[in-house]
């Protein structure tokens, strides 16, 4: 044999093997089985979750109390952690035994692919009623009829309005459908003699704050995917009717002047949030708002209501979403794992603390009408949205927020005017989602 | 009877083992295995692995499945790569010769001040040290429009519609070239490095010919540089393929939502797309969506871009390589 014919072959069996261990580098064992009824939880667990600081303490402060109920098992708690970093860590084995998402959009990918572990085996054994659960809730914890994952607390969302501007403007009721957001948006809006925004009564652009389609899709009740996990986007008439509507707000207070109002205001998550600073009267926002209303605005007076909405028979519903929890299929200690797990997620005294001490809403029947949850008169209009049966969610799927993200990025052209024909471009994202969801499986 | 040792000979077990001749050719080979290792290890497993990967259906829990060409199919019909690939094109035709020029400019007026050189030079390097993301937020919010002291100091001059920089498609990726072009120390000194080794005695020659400023510059100071332009042109350029941080973090910051709770991608390439680069998109595939056989589609395509535009530099200017 010929020097580079050697050297060609070396190449070649080196590569070989390569690819050999790249194919044969599978991830983790299969789940452990399920014990028997009855078994004592003991030993260590190790906890991952996303929270920091307050919110943090009030996770430490549950886990706590789930050591004095269960003395021989020890938590270990890791905070401040991300989905991706847990999905990799699963997939080396070296994940924790239960782990904490703050996202739905995870549950399709964590359910399909084993990430998480089934638990309809630990509910079945351990009789863990589901009826206690709002159908919404259920919906988006589980995937193609996989449960891997229990609800922890929900986000709902709904509509703030400054109570100051409306008095000052002579209006005494938030408004209960679009074309009524239309006219306030309008009323409200203070402008220079050539025509630069001082304060939007409502700022319509998608992608500011949470002007998201998810949020506001509950307003036309539109719908994300069919049956089989394609996108519905293009062929669903109710979201034509939700971008015409933006649109046509969007024109009125004209996109580059929008552009150049919303670039001046503050971060969101910031003190000088435009809805603290009265720079506009009108916003779409989490429950999670008033913590920082109070915190950062004391002397912002608000009111909150629900969405307003195309068909009056839907006042009332609205988005919800919220935090997930599951049981790693690599977990080292899954019994222990599972009765932390069914502490924070049924356990009512645990809810109603969580939920008084991270201001989020609760999310069991139990919880919600515990007489120990704190209840104020603007948190009991989100758990109002909460328990309407028209409420909606993001459904789970295979490939996450694919199909939000990718129509949030057709709507950002939509509304500038870079695109004009919508039903050529939903198709478009129609066909990129599929695409996606094809080679995710 | 006098004994003659040879001189080299080790011990009897190891020289029947291997011949001298053998073991001075294995020497060399012995030093570099631990860098062969690592090259095998950290660069062409995972290379082959991505090669292997991008023909599977892929999500880190179970085993690969293989699909064939689907992941390189999609390829050609993905709206979201053309839009990216055409972004991260806008930043290496513009950003990387802004960048060179900026360094080189710098590294020429440092290199005539007489008085406090090194405090100068010090002053010009300190922002390459500052940490991408801290760098990206600071400049983010000095040049936001309406309350950022750019454009109040704009507004005093009496520029009555500043730019919204960050916020404007069309001043979002000039925007970040002027962050590219602050942090330019680090190149700075290395052409500083590069301009004080051309030989004082060319410049001397070249003067007494009757060169002017511009001559000398043209045909001594560059050909004595051109090893290090090639040098900067194509780490440059496969820098800013991987062009990630700085897009990612002024999206987020412009678009008035530093932080989602949901995760930060529904913020990449605001606005508008125009700050959506390649490896935005690549990370968003395979650790949003969980697409890893596509993702690694991408980033084998984004490997071979980059290895065949550093093959095209080294061959076309290979004479200033030397």
């Amino acid at each position: 044999m010929s020097t580079s014919a050697t050297r060609l072959a070396a190449v070649a069996l080196t590569a070989g093997l390569l690819l050999t261990a790249a194919a044969g580098c599978t991830p983790g064992a299969a789940p452990a089985p399920v014990a028997s009824a009855g078994v004592e939880p003991s030993g260590e667990v190790e906890f991952w979750h996303f929270f920091t600081d307050r919110e943090a303490k009030a996770v430490d402060d549950i886990v706590a109390d789930f050591q004095t109920r269960y003395p021989k098992v020890k938590v270990v708690v890791k905070g401040g952690q991300d989905d991706t970093k847990m999905l990799q860590a699963i997939g080396a084995g070296q994940g924790p035994d239960l782990g904490l998402s703050y996202s739905t959009d995870i549950v399709g990918k964590f359910c399909s692919s084993g990430a998480w572990t089934d638990l309809a085996p630990y509910l079945q054994r351990d009789g863990v009623a589901m009826d206690r659960y709002p159908a919404v809730v259920k919906s988006y914890t589980e995937f193609r009829g996989k449960r891997c994952a229990m609800p922890f607390l929900a986000d709902v969302y709904g509509l703030y309005y400054n109570k100051k501007i409306f008095a000052e403007a002579g209006v005494t009721a938030p408004p209960k459908t679009l074309a009524e957001l239309t006219d306030l948006a309008k009323k409200l809006t203070v402008r220079k003699p050539d025509g630069t925004i001082v304060r939007a009564g409502f700022l319509p652009s998608f992608g500011f704050y949470e002007n998201s389609p998810a949020h506001l899709a509950p307003a036309v009740g539109a719908t994300w995917l069919k049956a089989d996990g394609t996108s519905a986007i293009g062929s669903d008439p109710k979201w034509r009717e939700l971008f015409a509507w933006q649109k046509e707000l969007v024109d009125w207070y004209g996109y580059d002047k929008l552009e150049r109002f919303r670039a001046s205001l503050g971060d969101e998550w910031g003190a000088d949030n435009a809805f603290h600073r009265g720079k506009v009267a009108i916003a779409v926002d989490g429950e999670w708002r008033m913590a920082f209303l109070r915190d950062q605005a004391e002397d912002v007076p608000f009111g909150v209501a629900p969405l307003p909405v195309t068909d009056p028979a839907r006042y009332g519903a609205g988005y919800v979403t919220g935090n997930v929890i599951g049981v790693s299929r690599t977990a080292k200690n899954p019994e222990a794992a599972w009765a932390l797990l069914k502490f924070l997620t049924s356990d009512t005294a645990a809810i109603v603390r969580l939920s008084n001490g991270i201001r989020n809403v609760p999310t069991t029947s139990d919880a919600l009408a515990s007489k120990d949850l704190v209840v104020d008169p603007e948190f009991q209009v989100f758990l109002d949205i909460f328990a309407n049966p028209g409420t909606t969610t993001t459904p789970p799927s295979v490939v996450g927020a694919a199909y939000q993200e990718e129509l949030s990025a057709f709507l950002q052209e939509y509304q500038s005017g870079k695109s004009t024909d919508l039903g050529a471009g939903l198709a478009r994202v129609d066909e990129q989602i599929d695409n996606l969801v094809k080679l995710a499986g | 009877m006098a004994t003659v040792v040879r001189a080299g000979a080790g011990s009897p077990g190891t020289s029947r083992l291997l011949s001298l001749r053998t073991r001075r050719r294995l020497t060399p080979y012995v030093f570099v295995a631990p860098v062969l290792l690592g090259l095998v290890v950290f660069l062409v497993y995972p290379l082959l692995a991505a090669v292997y990967f991008s023909f599977t259906r892929f999500n880190m829990i179970e085993a690969p499945e293989w699909v064939g060409l689907d992941n390189w199919r999609f390829l050609l019909t993905d709206d979201n790569v053309v839009k990216a690939a055409r972004n991260t094109l806008w930043l290496v035709v513009v950003m990387v010769p802004a960048r060179m020029l900026g360094a080189l400019l710098t590294a020429i007026l440092l290199n005539q001040v007489k008085r406090g050189r090194s405090a100068y030079r010090t002053l010009f390097y300190l922002p390459a040290l500052a940490p991408p993301v801290a760098a990206t937020l600071a400049f983010v919010l000095l040049l936001k429009p309406g309350t950022g002291p750019v454009s109040t100091l704009l507004s005093h001059l009496g520029v009555s519609d500043p730019p919204l920089w960050f916020n404007d498609p069309d001043w979002s990726k000039p925007s970040l070239v002027l962050l590219a072009l602050w942090g330019v120390g680090d190149l700075m000194m290395i052409f500083v490095a590069a301009l004080l080794d051309v030989p004082v005695e060319l410049h001397e020659a070249a003067a007494l010919d009757g060169a002017g400023t511009w001559q000398r510059f043209r045909y001594v100071t560059l050909p004595g540089i051109s090893p290090v332009l090639l040098f900067a042109a194509i780490t440059g350029i496969i820098g800013t393929l991987q062009y990630f941080t700085q897009a990612a973090v002024a999206a987020s910051v412009a678009s008035g939502a530093v932080t989602g709770g949901g995760g930060i991608s529904d913020t990449f390439g605001y606005p508008n797309g125009s700050t959506f680069t390649y490896p935005l998109w690549l990370y968003v595939v395979g650790f949003r969506y969980h697409v890893l056989g596509y993702a690694n589609v991408l980033a084998v395509v984004l490997f071979a871009v980059s290895i065949t535009g550093t093959l095209i530099l080294l061959r076309r200017f290979r004479e200033y390589a030397k």
